[in-house]
């Protein structure tokens, strides 16, 4: 199948990768890159997207969503997944296992990507399970799973509690060079907790999950990584202690790497006042002083990457009492705004620094094609306006979700178009 | 046709110190009522109300009833065994099916935190909190106040303290906003494992050992400890918390002056308190319990006059 | 349209009126035998007290006194919402058999009289109810009449009627204010 050349023309490149930023053409031809820079040709036939104004960025890497298929379809299915990323600017996105039944073996591994295949909208790269039926026991395999397309394993929706579990996780993940991504939690000091433990849940009556929930299992993975030389990427990090081990884990060479969530960069625990299901995550949103600190962290890398954690449910779940109700926001289509709004607009990350976060940085992390605009490279580029000011409105989402704590709220930025692989999947209207 | 509360009553954090002295300046011509022969006002004549209990309670149901009643409310109560909340019906379907029979309030107790709002969100009749999980009881917080200004006269300057459970209880937190929004100092005392660790941030004293908040206190306020808090491992054992945290006559004895002894009840003789103490000459408790009836009527007066479905009949009627 | 205020009466004429509310209370009852007052809060308890004082000074005799809020059973609590109570409902004494007559200082639409004798009936059964004021001011909604009236008068429905009692207002005085809408 032969795919039009397209022209990106007259918008600000920006590339980390390769330093580039600067006004100018991008030609994409058989899915590749095939220059950058200048004013290009416009070769017969050749899609023409005027571009002036917008930036032109690699495709945005979304190394953590939930889309849950198989199991959960009424919520979510890759497909409606995978076209919510490309609304929301996101190239490729790596899917969580912990679906019913879990991708734990390489099967479930292989339905992923055909489902991802067959929504000819952004990539979906599966993440295998660490252990067996994520029960925290038995090692799943993680070798077949790699063969068959998992570019890493985690058990995230659940903490590895076994220490042990992690440790041999981490020294079996070197021979196939994927990072073990952990969900970090100490299930017993979190239990039955529904949002921080502090003055609000104090005053809210709700059970609070302290900042050392995380942050014992971030420093006992960063310990287990210098044991074994294994790389550990620890998911959705929200609290300024945690920021401050990985700081120290990478001071010494340790291999750990972390992302942070818009929301955690974004809004505190008083979001959750009023019992506001919508502003309920796990990890839960902390206060205003980790709030800075991660926004810090994102700056000076010690948080690597920019995640979503895109976890949808249905509605009626979402509609009940504040600790009755699921962990998870939907994020895929709010993602770039919201880090626009509140880190590129308040003048915490350049442009280019939040390019690298949401693009570069995880390619390089997940060993994943893409995240650069380098000649050759894989054609998934995302072109948005950093200044195009928009109200939320879940109605229009695509995913199936409509959970978020953003509704109403005016937001600034908003993807133009995702091209991925060189076929445009999503244009803004 | 607003009520001066406002549509619910659902916690005492978001009341003014002047609507809390209404309903307890309400309450006390309400309560002569119950002394009457005919214990019975028609203020809420042709007004349905139900009661509706997510959770077992004799003693607030109970006390709710006799206020809706000597108020001429037309009541039903829901209990959740053997309803349809046991069949899994959500929060959501209950509240509609509350709406489409036109009812006027409901009273509900819940076991989660949230949902009496979540309740008052979704319809239009008036909501009452009867306890929504380890949150607010400001029925509850409301009778205490009574209590103590019935003594007292005022509160301002006075001194209470909450002893025991306060991270599960929602009496504590309705006591330490109504408390603290008329006036009094507030402090908390109990084993860390069963206070909120934010609980200074909200105002309070905090003291780590009985003696103490004993020597300080004109009144405590003493929280039951519940069996399943040992069983979820917050305190070794009830035999030593009543060793080292129980109120007993022998510390009441060290008093530097006279203290009133308050428990919302069911209590629990012989762990948080003791029988002769609970029996004896410092305890309000049974004023408590008759204070409530009242305050709950006033509860009931004060957010009348919002219900739209009566309002029009009244208009029909004119 | 200015306000226009008129005194309806003055400090001596309402003594006047109530001294002969008075006799009237004790001729009506033909003696002071079961006779009992009961003051509707607020005004109507005070306008009893004084009523009580010229018959104890006339008569010897010191009737008994009670006091009614009748609050709780109004019939406008839907419509208008809740009203802060008062005063007390104070009856220290068994009513049933007793001539009682209920006391207030303005009568008009009948509502608040209604509401007192629906609250009388749940402290006894009384011998006979009869009902003293000091202004009748027509305008009724109810078919209620006052067996004593201490003075008539013809009040646009807009207007209102005051009465001053120096116990609680530092004065003695009726007054009419047309000016005055709902």
């Amino acid at each position: 199948m032969t795919v039009r050349d397209v022209v990106l023309a007259g918008g600000r490149v920006v590339d980390p990768s390769t330093g580039v930023d600067a006004v100018g053409d991008v030609l994409l031809r058989d899915g590749k890159v095939e220059a950058v820079g200048g004013t290009l040709g416009r070769p017969d036939g050749a899609e023409v997207i005027d571009c002036a104004g917008l930036v032109v960025a690699p495709g945005f890497i979304d190394v953590h969503c939930h889309l849950r298929e198989p199991g959960r379809e009424d919520v979510e299915t890759i497909a409606t997944g995978a076209r919510a990323a490309a609304a929301g600017g996101i190239t490729a996105v790596c899917a969580m296992p912990n679906t019913d039944t879990v991708t734990d073996n390489q099967a479930a591994v292989g339905f992923v990507l055909k489902q991802g295949r067959a929504a000819e909208a952004s990539r979906v790269y599966p993440i295998g399970a660490i252990s067996i039926g994520q029960n925290g026991e038995r090692l799943a395999e993680f070798g077949e799973m790699v063969g068959a397309g998992a570019v890493a394993v985690s058990d995230d929706g659940r903490p590895v509690v076994s220490s042990q579990l992690m440790r041999t996780a981490l020294e079996y993940a070197r021979a196939f060079n994927i990072p073990v991504a952990d969900h970090c939690e100490d299930p017993t000091l979190s239990a039955g907790g529904a949002m921080n433990e502090g003055i609000v849940s104090a005053r809210l009556g709700l059970r609070g999950i302290p900042c050392e929930a995380e942050e014992i299992m971030a420093i006992r993975d960063i310990l287990l990584a210098k044991l074994t030389g294994g790389h550990v990427h620890l998911c959705h990090m929200s609290t300024k202690g945690s920021v401050e081990l990985i700081r120290w884990g990478k001071d010494r060479g340790i291999r750990v790497t972390a992302e942070a969530c818009p929301h955690h960069l974004s809004l505190t625990e008083d979001s959750v006042e009023g019992y506001n299901t919508n502003a309920k995550m796990n990890p839960p949103l902390r206060t205003a002083v980790d709030v800075e600190a991660v926004r810090d962290a994102v700056r000076d890398g010690t948080i690597d990457v920019l995640a979503t954690d895109h976890a949808p449910h249905h509605h009626d779940e979402k509609q009940s009492a504040f600790a009755d109700a699921p962990n998870g926001i939907v994020g895929l289509e709010t993602a770039l705004a919201v880090n626009i709004t509140w880190l590129v607009k308040t003048g915490v990350l350049s442009v280019g620094t939040l390019i690298d976060r949401m693009s570069c940085a995880p390619a390089k992390l997940f060993s994943l094609p893409g995240g650069t605009l380098a000649r050759g490279a894989l054609a998934d580029v995302t072109v948005f306006d950093p200044g195009k000011e928009w109200v939320v409105d879940p109605a229009a989402f695509r995913t199936k979700g409509r959970s978020t704590p953003y509704a109403g709220m005016t937001l600034t930025g908003r993807t133009a178009c995702t091209i991925v692989g060189g076929r445009v999947v999503f244009r803004a209207s | 046709m607003t009520s001066p509360l406002g549509k619910d009553l659902l916690g005492l954090e978001h009341l003014s110190a002047e609507q809390i002295s209404l309903i307890l300046d309400t309450a006390v011509p309400l309560k002569a009522i119950s002394e009457r022969t005919i214990k019975k006002v028609p203020t809420l004549r042709g007004a349905t109300i139900v009661n509706l209990f997510f959770e077992a309670s004799t003693r607030t149901r109970i006390s709710f009833e006799f206020a809706e009643k000597r108020m001429s409310a037309d009541t039903v109560n829901v209990a959740s065994a053997g309803s349809s909340i046991q069949k899994g019906e959500t929060l959501v379907d209950t509240a509609r099916n509350l709406e489409a029979m036109k009812i006027d309030m409901v009273v509900v107790r819940h076991g989660s935190s949230g949902a009496a709002r979540f309740l008052a969100e979704r319809i239009e009749s008036n909501v009452i909190n009867a306890g929504d999980g380890t949150h607010e009881h400001p029925t509850q917080g409301l009778l205490d106040l009574l209590t103590l200004r019935d003594r007292w006269g005022s509160l301002a300057g006075r001194r209470v303290c909450i002893c025991g459970d306060v991270l599960h209880s929602r009496v504590a937190r309705s006591n330490i906003w109504g408390l603290q929004k008329l006036g009094a100092e507030v402090a908390v005392c109990g084993p860390r494992s069963l206070l909120p660790r934010a609980i200074a941030e909200m105002g309070v004293i905090v003291f780590d050992r009985i003696e103490a908040a004993i020597e300080w206190a004109d009144a405590l306020n003493v929280l039951r400890l519940q069996l399943e808090r040992m069983l979820g491992g917050y305190i070794p054992s009830l035999r030593e918390y009543n060793r080292v945290f129980g109120v007993t006559s022998e510390r009441l004895g060290r008093a530097p002056r006279d203290i009133l002894i308050l428990h919302p009840g069911p209590m629990n003789r012989g762990v948080e308190i003791d029988s002769d103490v609970a029996d004896g000459p410092h305890s309000v408790i049974l004023d408590q319990v008759t204070n409530g009836v009242a305050v709950r009527m006033a509860v009931l007066y004060l957010l009348a006059g919002n219900s739209p479905q009566l309002a029009e009949a009244a208009k029909g009627g004119a | 349209m200015a306000p226009s205020r008129s005194i309806v009466l003055n400090a001596r004429a309402l003594e006047r009126t109530l001294a002969r509310m008075a006799d009237e209370i004790v001729e009506r009852n033909d003696g002071t035998d079961g006779l009992v007052l009961i003051g509707i809060q607020r005004r109507g308890v005070q306008v009893a007290d004084r009523i009580a004082a010229v018959i104890a000074d006339r008569e010897g005799v010191t009737v008994p006194r009670g006091a009614l809020d009748i609050t709780f059973y109004r019939d406008d609590l839907q419509t208008i919402g809740p009203r802060p109570v008062v005063g007390r409902t104070d009856i220290s004494f068994a009513i049933d058999g007793k001539n009682i007559i209920v006391v207030d200082d303005v009568l008009f639409t009948g509502r608040t009289v209604r509401a007192a004798l629906n609250e009388l009936a749940d402290f006894g059964r009384a011998a006979h109810i009869g009902l003293a004021v000091v202004i009748d001011r027509g305008g009724r909604e109810l078919p209620i009449q006052p067996d004593i009236v201490g003075k008539h008068i013809e009040a646009p429905a807009t207007s209102r009627v005051d009465v001053f009692i120096s116990e609680l207002d530092g004065r003695d005085e009726v007054v009419l204010d047309e000016g005055v809408g709902e």
